[in-house]
């Protein structure tokens, strides 16, 4: 008779200790108070931009809307648990926000999770939509057509290099790398005649997050014949000679030691480093990352570093062998959505048509060194001349790529990021990585749901 | 016997004497009224939460996407999909290895080693080693965590005092399972040293006198006396440490988070990436009751084990 007592008491116990660290109570939060509009975004380490906006955007709204408050809540998070917070804020309507900041890539995801509220009516009569370019405007498009966010605004990916440290190698000050061997050789040449400098950073592995994906893997990828997915099928592609050769191009950088000490690139405040310490003092030669990165050192920015427009340069990261159109690049973007569950839905639209107005969007794109999506603003002088690399960052959206933005897209990129990881700490061949990759996506998504080429 | 009283044993309870009142005092819903509001908040927030994680072990529960839109019931089919997945598989292998080396081992050994030699000792050594043992215990996890991080880590401070000899370590790195268990072992060692403390104590001196007037060394008598008297406590307390540890979280995740790879993903770690990074929390929640099951096992196995109903 004592044994089951016993038993029954230790799987409570268990249960209890166990169930702790998975389950969620949904049962907390301020309700919404009558008049007031709740706006949610990321703020996070050298990401203070959109705070800055939206703090001067609740100074006009509220002026411009006696009796009404907004209610700001900046969540402190890295992109990842970002996601995973707005999602959590959207499950209950007593703590979902009215206006949500909503990167392009989860908006299908959100979409059919119901979260959003679709915001066509509002759209055709806000006379400022006609200003969009058409790509900006398919960016909010769920799958039923409908239109779910206003884009504030894209960012492209490329090189930047340190001129200082290139002069000191003897390598050109206007770089422009040809096909991924030029990148590669550029970076033993620093190596060899710069010591003490990391030669060239590729984001990698699981603690850089979509980072390594994104301004990592992709970079690489869609610079070869392959990509991610097949839009034809309908299937992530899991294996093809361009994913082996991208996984081949990270083996050579970190087994010839030309990128970060691994331990140090696994760190997940490496991203943040890297811009603000590693950059502004010289000690980084080659960097693939965005066209967001001056944003950082203007000088509200989080490391003000005037310098930098004559220490650094920009290059298109090359395709592979140089094949046509020789050049490659990745577009993210976020959006302003209107929450589902809002009860003032036209207050929030109200909010988002002033916050990305002609005026705040020129200011939001110059200080967070977006690549603007309003033809007004594009053409504006100040959004011209504000940063000597606006142009050239621009320049890259017509070599761009968007990623499958699909719900099952956060998991292919955790693979894809695991098989980095792999690759980058020596523990798997390029090949073992692209097909530990493959068996991770298939159990994620489904068998069905892959393909190779 | 229950478990409770096991562990009420080590306060200083003898065993076996029934603390029960027999007064006339206030009747019997006087006496429970004031454990209401208790009850309705453990009710709230703790039983509804529990049936709500086994209600979503069986749905598409997600936190984005079609499953938060459209909750269905999909009946064992994360169950099923656990186990044709090789990374929940080897969590559960690393969480094995994480409570044996940590708790069953490291914790459990350690203390009892601690509180063995802390026996007769003067009252300032017995009191000076408390503070420093339980020190690390009452820390909480996350401070501990970050301590161990700081110690650990390329940059911290064994790797610059090691420096100076010229030996390099970087166990987070190359042996991530290695300096998790390292760090759980001095965080939860204490609990352990004052369970079989209070165990020890209750041993009457009479008996351990009368071993070694009858000849037995001080090995035959820990093995053949001490430990066979204080069994009841050793399971107490391998149990309570199993479960303790099988929900650890924190420790892994700031120390690697899991990594470097996934050679530190234990079960909660992969559980907290597939409920909140991958959004899958029907799946995530199934998880916690496999571990749930683990934990029963573990407690299975050191009932049989340590024989302790066998009177």
């Amino acid at each position: 008779m004592r044994r089951p007592t016993r038993v029954v008491l230790s799987a409570v116990t268990a249960a209890t200790l166990a169930l702790g660290s998975a389950s969620c109570s949904s049962s907390s939060g301020s309700g919404s108070g009558s008049k007031t509009l709740k706006v949610a975004y990321q703020k996070f380490g050298a990401f203070t931009q959109m705070d800055q906006l939206m703090h001067s955007v609740k100074k006009q709204y509220e002026k411009a809307h006696p009796g009404w408050t907004v209610q700001l809540e900046p969540i402190q998070a890295d992109e990842n648990s970002y996601y995973t917070k707005l999602d959590l804020m959207n499950r209950s309507s007593s703590t979902a926000p009215d206006v949500l900041y909503e990167d392009t890539f989860l908006v299908n995801a959100d979409i059919s999770a119901g979260y959003l509220a679709p915001i066509d009516s509002y759209l055709s009569k806000w006379k400022d939509w006609s200003q969009f370019t058409p790509t900006s405007k398919t960016a909010g498009k769920g799958q039923d057509g409908k239109t779910y966010g206003v884009p504030m605004g894209t960012d492209t990916r490329g090189l930047w290099y340190n001129k200082q440290l290139f002069q000191k190698a003897g390598l050109p000050t206007n770089w422009q790398p040809k096909n991924w061997n030029d990148v590669l050789t550029a970076a033993r040449t620093i190596k060899q005649k710069v010591p003490g400098v990391v030669p060239f950073n590729i984001y990698s592995g699981k603690a850089a997050g979509e980072a390594a994906t994104m301004q990592g893997f992709e970079m690489l990828l869609y610079g070869t014949q392959n990509q991610l997915w097949d839009s034809k099928s309908k299937k992530w592609i899991v294996s093809s000679p361009g994913m082996k050769d991208a996984m081949g191009f990270l083996n050579t950088v970190f087994s010839e030691k030309l990128g970060p000490n691994p331990q140090d690139a696994l760190d997940p405040q490496w991203g943040t480093k890297v811009s603000t310490q590693l950059l502004p003092t010289s000690k980084l030669a080659i960097d693939l990352d965005g066209s967001w990165l001056t944003g950082t050192w203007k000088k509200n920015g989080q490391k003000p570093w005037p310098q930098y427009t004559t220490v650094m340069g920009a290059a298109a990261m090359p395709t592979e062998h140089g094949q046509a159109p020789g050049k490659t690049s990745m577009s993210g973007g976020w959006l302003l959505s209107v929450g589902s569950k809002s009860s003032h839905k036209d207050q929030a639209f109200q909010l988002i048509s002033l916050a990305l107005n002609r005026q705040n969007t020129l200011t939001y794109d110059n200080i967070a060194s977006q690549i603007a999506e309003r033809k007004d603003v594009a053409n504006d002088p100040k959004y011209k001349n504000s940063d000597p690399f606006t142009s050239f960052f621009t320049g890259l959206v017509k070599y761009t790529h968007f990623r499958p933005a699909y719900s099952t897209y956060p998991q292919v990129s955790d693979a894809i990021q695991q098989a980095m990881e792999a690759v980058m700490t020596g523990q798997a061949s390029a090949g073992a990585a692209v097909s530990q990759f493959g068996a991770n996506v298939k159990s994620a998504v489904g068998p069905d749901k892959t393909t190779t080429s | 016997m229950t478990a409770t009283d096991v562990a009420a044993r080590p306060t200083g309870t003898p065993a076996g004497r029934p603390a029960r009142t027999r007064g006339r005092g206030p009747g019997l819903v006087q006496k429970l009224l004031p454990l209401l509001p208790a009850v309705v908040l453990l009710l709230l927030f703790f039983a509804g939460p529990v049936i709500w994680s086994i209600y979503t072990a069986f749905t598409n529960e997600a936190l984005s996407g079609v499953g938060a839109g459209a909750t269905r019931f999909i009946g064992l089919g994360n169950f099923r999909r656990m186990f044709s997945d090789p990374a929940f598989v080897s969590s559960v292998v690393r969480t094995v290895v994480f409570v044996i080396g940590s708790a069953v081992i490291g914790q459990n050994c350690l203390g009892l080693l601690i509180a063995l030699l802390l026996r007769g000792r003067s009252r300032a050594v017995q009191s000076t080693v408390a503070l420093v043992v339980v020190g690390a215990w009452v820390m909480p996890e996350i401070v501990a965590a970050f301590c161990w991080y700081a110690y650990l880590n390329r940059s911290g401070s064994l790797n610059s005092w090691l420096g100076h000899v010229g030996f390099h370590q970087d166990w987070l790195y190359t042996a991530p399972m290695f300096g998790v268990i390292l760090a759980n072992v001095w965080r939860g060692t204490a609990f352990s040293m004052m369970v079989y403390s209070a165990a020890l104590s209750d041993i009457s001196p009479d008996v351990e006198e009368a071993a070694s007037i009858d000849g037995a060394s001080g090995f035959k008598r820990l093995w053949l006396v001490t430990l066979p008297m204080i069994r009841r406590a050793i399971v107490t307390n391998l149990m309570l440490i199993t479960l303790q540890t099988l929900a650890v979280f924190t420790t892994i995740y700031v120390l690697t988070g899991g990594g470097p790879g996934t050679k530190s993903q234990t079960t909660p770690i992969y559980m907290y990436e597939q409920a909140f990074k991958f959004y899958n929390l029907g799946y995530g929640t199934a998880m916690a009751l496999i571990l749930l099951v683990v934990g029963a096992l573990f407690s299975l196995v050191y009932l049989r084990f340590l024989n302790v109903d066998e009177k």
